[in-house]
């Protein structure tokens, strides 16, 4: 497969970040080094052949069974040269941490929340860090597999 | 029961003029086309909701459309879409709020009983926090549905014992 | 003759500097249920005597667990709960679903199937931007312009109401293509409620957008600018708005956009004025789109020939036995339509900007066939209005707090879509 535009710049930019790569059904996918996303995205947004000025969409999977059992995937898109991308991180720790971006899209900040509230990801530098969707004193991460779908935690009424 | 237009007679003058009927009878009569609502929505079922009230279906010809939105001034609570539970003390609290006499409308299969929704964020239905006195079925309701439980609530306000001081 | 004397004006008025008229700043609430709050939200403004000086907003009231609920059902039950996510135009997040299913099987639905969504999806854009305008009007006190548009939505709500039975949650879109072809005279119908439209339209035009009273409230209020709006990731009216003309329609071509002739409207300012004339002209332009599929629709199929994907028809499925094996092997637990693994994003325009479906089949232990998977692992939707409250704050920052009301409702905020 030939290589796009975006996966020889951050190639020749950071030799080690690109894990893998793939086209399936025409998008246009990169797997990352999970240290790699905020350099990354900054190359991506300021470099004036590339200029992803979107952040579309964050959001985790749970491949509860496999290894690694985290994908963090994150969706760009370039106004100018319309075009998009889509990045995943993979990371087998329990409670996942990789890099805000915030510095780079306002956006990020509720995306990463939800992320956050939803699957457990955490999210360092990220300015405030809370629950969004849930409410404070829900336990445990609802998306993950291995949360039960009808685990209620109610706060008033009768408990399940 | 329209009085009759017999000509005043001195010698028997409350007769035509006067009806004669229980207390209760009146007041639940004054009550049940004077409803101010309190429109609680949350969610799709507001897309009809926003129909029944305007023009097409026009809830008003029935005295029961008036949106109140302060529970102490609303006589009827609808509660219109899903609640979830982190919504479910706020529903309790405007519940709370409001004064007596007071009656609920639970709008849709969401409020009724979960609907489509039975998992970790979304309640089974407000009667799990506070009492329902009528169940719109639907997900959501047709309009028509929605007026024939304002009817049936106004027929079920006509009949119960009022509360009075 | 001394000029310096007070100015008699001195002596009645203080200026909020002096000690006497120390000002303080105030916390109001508003919402979660508030009049002028279509949907539960909350919004915490920090007042300065009138001005906003900061905002936050919590949501997540109306959170129903979109996600979890579509990985315990098959690929087509997952479609009613698309309907729920933009409960006002629901017909394009199901279009948005079931697209991406399809490029997940690779299959392309034939072209009377995809005239059949266009129009559809129109219709309700319609719809969607009907119920924006009028709920927003309302509540700026134009009581006449939302009886108005109520009365064109059920125009248009009759026309989905012929094609699927249901006026707000239709599950109108079968992954592999429509369920149904368009029942009779539903053309000339949608002709008809397209001049209907159009007349309400004139007369709302009549009625807000010269009106000082509108005029004022909503020029130059919830301004967001073109670079800002990029950063927040603003997509449709509000982006538009601001003078960048992304659509989808245009920038990633689906359906049959772009065979027939329309045009993207763009404003200048991006503020709330800007924001309503968008979605004006929008719906002028959605006319445009559906008169011409009305008269270029072809005749054929309005979904792929494909038994492991569709539903036979009913005549057969209660007339043969082999049109009854095939609904059951579509039909029945542990069956069903099986979609190879891999993952798929298809964005489409909705009502309020892109709307993206990020869908993942994964195998699933047990129910596993050939690296297929007859449930999906994960469909995330890209809601474009969270994304437009996220940057609420922003765009009521130094505004008047009655300006937050005209901001609330042009960003047209719809619960289901935020909160999922
Ligand atoms: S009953 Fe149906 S339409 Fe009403 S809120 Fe629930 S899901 Fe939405």
């Amino acid at each position: 497969m030939e290589k796009s535009l975006a996966h020889r710049k951050i190639e020749e930019k950071f030799p080690q970040a690109v894990l893998d790569s793939h086209a399936q059904h025409g998008d246009e996918t990169l797997i990352l080094r999970k240290e790699a996303i905020l350099d990354v995205a900054r190359l991506l947004k300021e470099d004036s052949e590339l200029q992803f000025n979107f952040l579309m969409d964050i959001t985790a999977v749970d491949y509860l069974g496999r290894q690694p059992r985290f994908e963090i995937v994150y969706h760009f898109m370039s106004l100018p040269f319309n075009r998009r991308l889509r990045i995943k991180l993979q990371s087998d720790d329990l409670y996942p941490t990789v890099k805000s971006l915030t510095p780079l899209w306002k956006t990020a900040n509720w995306l990463e929340r939800e992320c956050f509230d939803l699957y457990g990801i955490r999210f360092e530098g990220h300015p405030n860090l809370t629950r969004i969707m849930l409410y404070e004193g829900f336990e445990g991460h609802p998306l993950r597999k291995d949360y039960p779908k009808t685990k209620r935690q109610p706060l008033i009424g009768p408990q399940n | 029961m329209i009085p009759s237009r017999s000509p005043f007679d001195p010698q028997n003058p409350l007769e035509g003029r006067v009806i004669t009927t229980p207390f209760d009878k009146v007041l639940g009569w004054a009550r049940k086309y004077s409803l101010f609502v309190y429109p609680f929505v949350t969610a799709c079922c507001g897309m009809e909701y926003m129909s029944v009230s305007s023009a097409h279906y026009d809830l008003d010809r029935f005295g029961a459309a008036f949106p109140r939105f302060s529970p102490r001034q609303s006589d009827v609570l609808w509660v219109v879409g899903t609640v979830s539970h982190k919504l479910a003390p706020l529903v309790r609290r405007v519940y709370d709020q409001m004064t007596d006499p007071k009656w609920v409308i639970a709008f849709g299969a969401c409020a009724s009983c979960g609907g489509p929704y039975d998992n970790y964020a979304t309640m089974q239905g407000i009667d799990t926090v506070l009492p329902v006195d009528i169940y719109i079925a639907g997900c959501p309701p047709r309009p028509e549905a929605v007026l024939d439980g304002v009817v049936k609530l106004q027929k079920m306000i006509q009949e119960s014992k009022q509360v009075w001081k | 003759m001394d000029t310096k004397t007070a100015s008699p004006e001195k002596e009645f008025f203080f200026t909020a500097t002096e000690p006497e008229f120390r000002t303080q700043e105030m916390l109001l609430n508003m919402g979660p249920s508030h009049p002028a709050m279509h949907g539960i939200v909350k919004i915490a403004v920090k007042l300065q005597g009138e001005l906003v000086v900061d905002a936050d907003i919590e949501i997540g009231y109306l959170h129903r667990a979109f996600e979890k609920s579509c990985e315990a059902c098959t690929w087509n039950q997952a479609i009613i709960y698309t309907d729920r996510l933009n409960y006002v135009s629901p017909i394009i997040n199901n279009v948005g679903y079931c697209m991406a299913v399809e490029k997940l099987l690779g299959v392309e639905i034939p072209p009377r199937g995809q005239y059949i969504r266009t129009l559809l999806c129109e219709v309700s854009r319609v719809a969607d931007h009907l119920t924006c305008v009028a709920a927003a009007a309302m509540e700026l006190g134009a009581m006449t312009v939302f009886l108005y548009m109520m009365k064109g939505r059920e125009y248009l709500y009759e026309l989905l109401e012929d094609f699927c039975g249901a006026r707000v949650t239709t599950t109108a879109v079968r992954v592999g293509g429509q369920p149904a072809d368009l029942p009779e005279g539903w053309t000339e119908k949608l002709t008809r409620a397209i001049k209907e439209v159009r007349v309400i339209l004139k007369e709302c035009h009549a009625l807000l957008t010269c009106n000082r009273i509108f005029y004022d409230r909503v020029r130059g209020t919830g301004v967001m600018k073109a670079d800002d709006a990029m950063n927040w990731g603003f997509t449709g009216p509000c982006l538009r708005a601001a003078g960048v003309d992304y659509d989808v329609r245009k920038y990633f071509p689906y359906l049959v956009y772009d065979q027939v002739d329309w045009a993207i409207p763009v404003g200048t300012q991006g503020d709330n004025y800007d924001r309503y004339l968008v979605r004006m002209e929008e719906m002028e332009q959605s006319c445009r789109i559906l008169e011409q599929c009305a008269k270029k629709i072809p005749n054929g199929p309005h979904s792929v020939q494909d038994k492991r994907i569709m539903l036979p028809d009913k005549k057969d499925t209660y007339g043969n036995i082999e049109g009854l094996m095939n609904h059951f092997k579509l039909i029945m637990h542990g069956h069903g339509i099986r979609v190879p693994v891999g993952e798929a994003y298809q964005a489409v325009e909705a009502g309020n900007g892109e709307l993206g479906f990020y869908v993942v089949s994964y195998p699933i232990e047990g129910e596993e066939k050939d690296g297929c998977a007859s449930r999906p692992w994960k469909a995330r939707c890209r809601p474009p209005c969270f994304h437009f409250v996220a940057a609420l704050p922003d765009m009521i920052k130094g505004d008047m707090v009655a300006d937050v009301i005209p901001t609330f409702g042009s960003i047209n905020m719809i619960g289901g879509e935020l909160d999922r």
